[in-house]
């Protein structure tokens, strides 16, 4: 929709080409979000387009995904055959409640940043062991996990200012074995629980839940844990006020969702363990 | 800048925080259409660079540079596009607003997407169609009859007139014209739920460039009014103004600001200050009779035509055939529950709106996206103390209704703002305002009580239904009167009792929806139905067989009516019931379903009455054109419904001629005559049926003359092959037009229909479904639709009318859930909180219909758009009962609501 108190939008090059930060201020990434709802309290958009960060880079211990890389882009990655995590990228994709005519023009950083429970990207880079590096607004970069970045529904570590500048992903966690499961109220329908678990070659298994709580939360196993192991750990570390409520699905049933999910996850990378 | 639009350069700049879709549309181009606004719906979707984007989401200087292709442009110079054509064939469209984008999405689809098409179209949203018929599109299927020989168009599958326009993204909707010197019109909205605005300050809103006027109850008519829109004037309390000073809900308008922008319209709302009076204010409807509940519209009385206003009730009825009490206590079995049935809202594509302006000649024309353009004539011309003749309200093309539009929601505004400025003006309601400040269903409690006896014979059916119709009354009496009428006089019982409540609440106003009560009480009685033959042990078909009316039953709803014009015209719900009951339970797939999915099936039936009660009028003029065509005229309007294709074929027909020589004009006060309006379903059946009789005439006048031209007996002509004929003579039409310009005078011919008598038409829905009872998850794996809609006038129509029913009503039954908190406030208003069915969410309905001739309808025909949704619910609910044993007597079935009973009676 057209945001009608935007005065002027800015159109940095460099980093030091960004406007000093001023109330009414706006990073337009892509801006699907932005432009989906009134903005009154804006006056400014920065464009984050003409920084020109190469979206996807892959170096010899990360992948860096930059935070205006779109989702199509990410998704239309060509992965090594060792990274048998590839899977997940398009997995998470396709959770988006939005359409791929939608991917084309989001970003991977707009969704991290608008911290929503069911952000898939959240989902996927946090389970991959993300790493959010942050341009911090008086100069300077910070460094946080995605599990930590995201502190809540629509909250985060960000401060006025501050700018997600990409999010490196382990290529060590890229060929770990995975598992997805996601349901929601509708079969195309918004993430009310998106799980994925992953198995480390010493044989660690880690959890990562999102959509059905409030932020990322992520469980870690040094051994396949039991079915029994792995819900008792569930039920004590994410406690009912961590589960997320709203219109897309009731607490309750988020968290036994999560369960039922977990035990799914559990299984099938179980199954596929060297026995 | 520069911008590449169609093969088009353009050097307009755009304004900073302008998104591309209106960018587009200020330049003309408006095949590109406003859905949502908000990325959601997908209406507004173009090629970039030959990608599909969602153009509303797109800041238009990104644009730059780049090649746009609107629905416009898609077919080049070439004409049609193939996937355009496809769409023609498919008739993939009802209302066609969402038309242009699903061309460009589907046209964009690669072969693996097309594999995929649920999650391929998830950001398409069609309300009208349920799909079916777009997916025909993408498989290449022609479900249009190639041609027709004259005289035969009705009860064949012609393609609608408007078509070719819609696939192009020529069909003029409200918003698709350019008028010079236009104003635009934003309006403040109510904060609270109640409240008395003490004082207003409109200085710093005047102070913003560009703003004309600031408009308030202070410059209001302070006439009282309904927003619903009724043949007679009775049927709705006068409980609202224009601009009131009390507000009565969260988002009722305060003000409405005129300015030069929307930019400044927007901004002068933000700085009109306003100070309030905050008044007790009542969000629970079980709260609104109690004593001590604050009172909605203290000042008013039966004179307003409220029942009791210190009670906040709106409407009520109480009436009883023999002694129900008596009845169930003396029955073999019983059965009793209270069904709640929720918020759900219309989402026409199109949001209400329109544009006014002064004429030269002093008239007052309101453009706008109404099912009513007559009735709101004669509201204008009241509310504003003008001649009839001073006001012309009109539509083109209108983006869907479903009741929603049988109001007033801005023509009013738009009235005020061009008399109080003299300058054309236009209001168009975002998104939100549509959710908060518009119209939904009544949410009703129906607290139901039934009896049978040892054979199942209805011994007994006692409702007592709670409606909630919100801040206003509009509609709330039809409404309720309406959902304790066809759903019960459909069974044979000697003892029924009703009472019915429409309170007063301090939230959005309930209004004209789909089905008007129907679904919310069926619910209940086809749950009753059920469970009695259930505890009986007789299935559900046999249940409603032994207890449904036949052909000449009394049909009987306590209190007696005053009304006794509903008639047999035809019946066809035995038929219906066979139908249903053979599709079932013939042989299918088998679904390869985890032993956690839990199967079952429901049925539930419903009848109908074929027009509104108490006066539904249409009429219809025809007269022969100078080229031997015809020019129709009728005032029903046109939304999807596929009342223009209809027209045509029932002229056509009875003018032994080809649709093609039908140009019909429509939905125009200004053409003369009246048309009480498009709801009820009533555009075919009444207005259909003025048609048919201006026809009628036309044809007797053309024999009439040719007769005299050969001196023979007029008995011996008929009309053949777009001719007179008698015997070996025959006349042309075009030949007739020479005897017209001699005799000085067209021939033509003109019909009115007064909706009395009314005939009753059926609708039995079937589902098979899988439940599962681990996660609630609920999929439908065979739907089965059967209409008893008479002759059918348009087979390919009429299905498509049954299948958009049957997916409006999947959606408010699993999904569509409009939530308000405990302050009155809608904590959904947008799309991607209020889940409506996508391709995805929708499964293929088979549809059959009954072999009936009805004796009232137009050519035997009967009304079939509104009712097929009406049984939809209550057979989902009968089939997840049939399933998992547990009644479940809430909607929407969702997993999560599901969850909490399954989970305490299957576990883990």
């Amino acid at each position: 929709m057209d945001l009608n108190t935007i005065t002027t939008v800015a159109r940095p090059q460099t980093r030091t080409q960004l406007p000093a930060w001023t109330a009414g201020d706006a990073w337009l990434a892509g801006g699907t979000w932005l432009f989906s709802e009134p903005q009154v309290h804006l006056k400014r958009l920065i464009d984050l387009t003409d920084l020109k960060w190469p979206a996807l880079t892959i170096t010899d211990n990360h992948l860096s995904i930059a935070a205006t890389c779109t989702v199509a882009q990410l998704d239309g990655l060509a992965c090594p055959s060792d990274w048998l995590a590839a899977p997940l990228i398009n997995q998470c994709c396709r959770a988006f409640l939005a359409s791929f005519k939608i991917w084309k023009t989001a970003t991977v950083g707009g969704n991290l940043c608008m911290s929503l429970p069911a952000g898939p990207m959240i989902s996927l880079t946090a389970a991959l062991g993300g790493v959010c590096t942050i341009w911090k607004a008086g100069g300077g970069e910070q460094r946080i996990p995605v599990v930590d970045f995201v502190t809540g529904n629509q909250r985060n570590r960000l401060t006025p200012g501050d700018l997600l500048r990409q999010i490196d992903i382990p290529i060590a966690a890229l060929k770990r074995r995975t598992a997805y499961r996601q349901i929601s109220l509708a079969p195309v329908g918004r993430s009310a629980a998106l799980l994925i678990g992953s198995l480390d070659a010493d044989g660690t298994l880690t959890l990562t839940v999102t959509a059905s709580t409030a932020r990322p939360i992520q469980l870690s196993f040094r051994r396949a844990p039991e079915a029994s192991v792995l819900r008792d750990a569930i039920v004590q570390q994410i406690t009912d006020d961590l589960y997320h409520t709203d219109i897309h699905g009731q607490p309750l049933w988020r968290k036994h969702m999560t369960l039922r999910l977990a035990e799914e996850v559990r299984r099938e990378l179980l199954e596929a363990m060297p026995s | 800048m520069s911008f590449e639009i169609n093969g088009k350069p353009f050097a307009q700049e755009p304004r900073a925080g302008q998104c591309l879709r209106t960018f587009l549309r200020e330049l003309g181009h408006f095949g590109v259409k406003k859905g949502c606004d908000a990325g959601d719906c997908g209406a507004c979707t173009v090629l970039l660079d030959g990608e599909p984007v969602h153009s509303c989401l797109i800041p238009a200087f990104r644009a730059e540079g780049r090649a746009i292709t609107t629905i416009e442009g898609l077919g080049g110079d070439h004409g049609a596009h193939p996937m355009q054509q496809a769409f023609l064939d498919a008739q993939g469209f009802q209302c066609g607003f969402c038309t242009a984008g699903m061309i460009l999405t589907c046209a964009s689809l690669n072969q693996a997407q097309r594999t995929d098409l649920g999650a391929a179209l998830k950001g398409n949203i069609c309300r009208c169609t349920g799909y079916r018929s777009i997916e025909d599109a993408l498989l290449g299927k022609t479900n249009v009859e190639a041609s027709v020989e004259p005289g035969a168009a009705f009860g064949r599958s012609l393609p609608a007139p408007a078509g070719p326009d819609i696939v192009r993204g020529n069909a003029r909707y409200t918003f698709d014209t350019t008028i010079d010197g236009l104003l635009h019109v934003k309006l403040v909205r109510s904060p609270h739920a109640h409240a008395r605005i003490v004082a207003i300050d409109k200085s710093e809103a005047l102070k913003v460039p560009g703003v004309h006027a600031v408009l308030t109850h202070e410059d209001a008519p302070s006439m009282l009014i309904s927003t619903a829109r009724h043949e007679m004037d009775w049927m709705d309390p006068e409980d609202t103004r224009v601009l009131d000073d009390v507000v009565r809900f969260i988002g009722q308008r305060v003000a409405a600001i005129v300015a030069e922008s929307e930019a400044a319209a927007e901004e002068a709302c933000r700085r009109l200050k306003l100070d309030y009076e905050v008044l007790p204010a009542l969000i629970d409807p079980e709260q609104a009779m109690a004593p001590g509940a604050p009172v909605i519209h203290p000042d008013r009385t039966t004179a307003n035509r409220i029942a009791d206003a210190q009670r906040n009730l709106a409407a009520e009825t109480h009436g009883e055939f023999g002694d129900v009490a008596a009845a169930l206590a003396t029955s073999a079995v019983t059965y009793e529950a209270i069904f709640h049935s929720h918020r759900v809202q219309h989402a026409a594509l199109e949001t209400h709106g329109g544009l006014a302006w002064l004429d030269a000649s002093g008239v007052l024309n309101v453009r706008t996206s109404t099912q009513v353009p007559f009735l709101t004539r004669r509201a204008l011309s009241d509310i504003f103390k003008l001649p009839p003749d001073k006001v012309r309200v009109f539509c083109e093309r209108v983006g869907g209704g479903f009741g929603g539009k049988q109001e007033m929601f801005v023509e009013d505004i738009l009235a005020l703002a061009a008399l109080k400025t003299g300058r054309p003006v236009k209001l168009e309601l975002t998104r939100e305002e549509q959710f908060i400040a518009t119209s939904t269903r009544h949410p009703m409690r129906v607290h139901i009580k039934a009896g049978a006896d040892a054979d199942g014979k209805l011994t007994a059916l006692q409702l007592d239904v709670l409606s909630n119709t919100g801040a206003y009354g509009n509609h709330a009496g039809p409404v309720m009167f309406h959902s304790l009428s066809e759903s019960i006089a459909v069974y044979n019982c000697p003892n029924k009792r009703v009472d019915g409540y429409a309170v007063y609440t301090n939230t959005v106003p309930a209004g004209a929806f789909r089905g008007y009560g129907l679904p919310q009480t069926l619910i209940a009685i086809e749950a009753a139905i059920d469970e009695l033959g259930q505890q009986l042990g007789i299935d559900p078909y046999e249940m409603r067989r032994r207890n449904i009316v036949r052909d000449g039953d009394p049909m009987l709803s306590p209190p007696p009516s005053e009304l006794h014009d509903v008639l047999y015209g035809s019946y066809g719900l035995d038929q219906c019931l066979d139908l249903v009951e053979r599709a079932m339970q013939a042989d299918g797939p088998q679904p390869d379903l985890s032993p956690d999915w839990l199967l079952g099936d429901g049925v539930a039936l419903t009848m109908i009455d074929t027009a509104p009660p108490a006066g539904h009028l249409a009429d219809a003029t025809i007269a022969l054109r100078e080229d031997g065509g015809f020019d129709l005229t009728v005032g029903t309007a046109e939304f999807g419904n596929g009342t223009s294709t209809v027209h045509r074929q029932i002229a056509a027909t009875t003018l032994a001629t080809t649709v093609d020589r039908i140009r019909l004009r429509q939905s125009d006060t200004a053409h003369g005559g009246h048309d009480t309006g498009a709801y009820g379903s009533a555009g075919m059946f009444v207005a259909g049926k003025a048609t048919h009789a201006a026809s009628m005439q036309l044809a007797t006048e053309l024999k009439a003359a040719a007769a005299g031209a050969w001196l023979c007996d007029v008995g011996s002509c008929v009309l053949e092959d777009n001719a007179v004929v008698s015997g070996v003579r025959r006349m042309p039409f075009a030949e007739l037009v020479k005897l017209a310009r001699e005799r000085g005078q067209p021939f033509a011919g003109s019909g009115n229909s007064g909706g009395t008598p009314r005939s009753v038409g059926f609708n039995v829905q079937g589902l098979r479904i899988a439940v599962n009872k681990a996660t609630g998850e609920l999929r439908v794996l065979r739907s089965v639709h059967a209409a008893d809609a008479g002759i059918v006038a348009n087979p390919m129509q009429c299905r498509g009318q049954v299948e958009g029913g049957v997916a409006q009503a999947l959606g408010a039954a699993l999904y569509e859930e409009m939530v308000i908190d405990a302050t009155g406030r809608v904590t959904n208003p947008k799309f991607r909180d209020y889940h409506l069915p996508s391709f995805a969410d929708v499964p293929r309905t088979d549809v059959f219909f009954a072999e009936t001739s009805d004796t009232i309808g137009p050519l035997g025909a009967k009304s079939m758009s509104e009712s097929p949704y009406n049984p939809v619910a209550a057979a989902l609910g009968n089939a997840i009962a049939n399933a998992t044993g547990i009644r479940f007597t809430a909607p929407p079935f969702k997993p999560d609501r599901l969850f909490p009973a399954l989970h305490a009676k299957f576990g883990d």
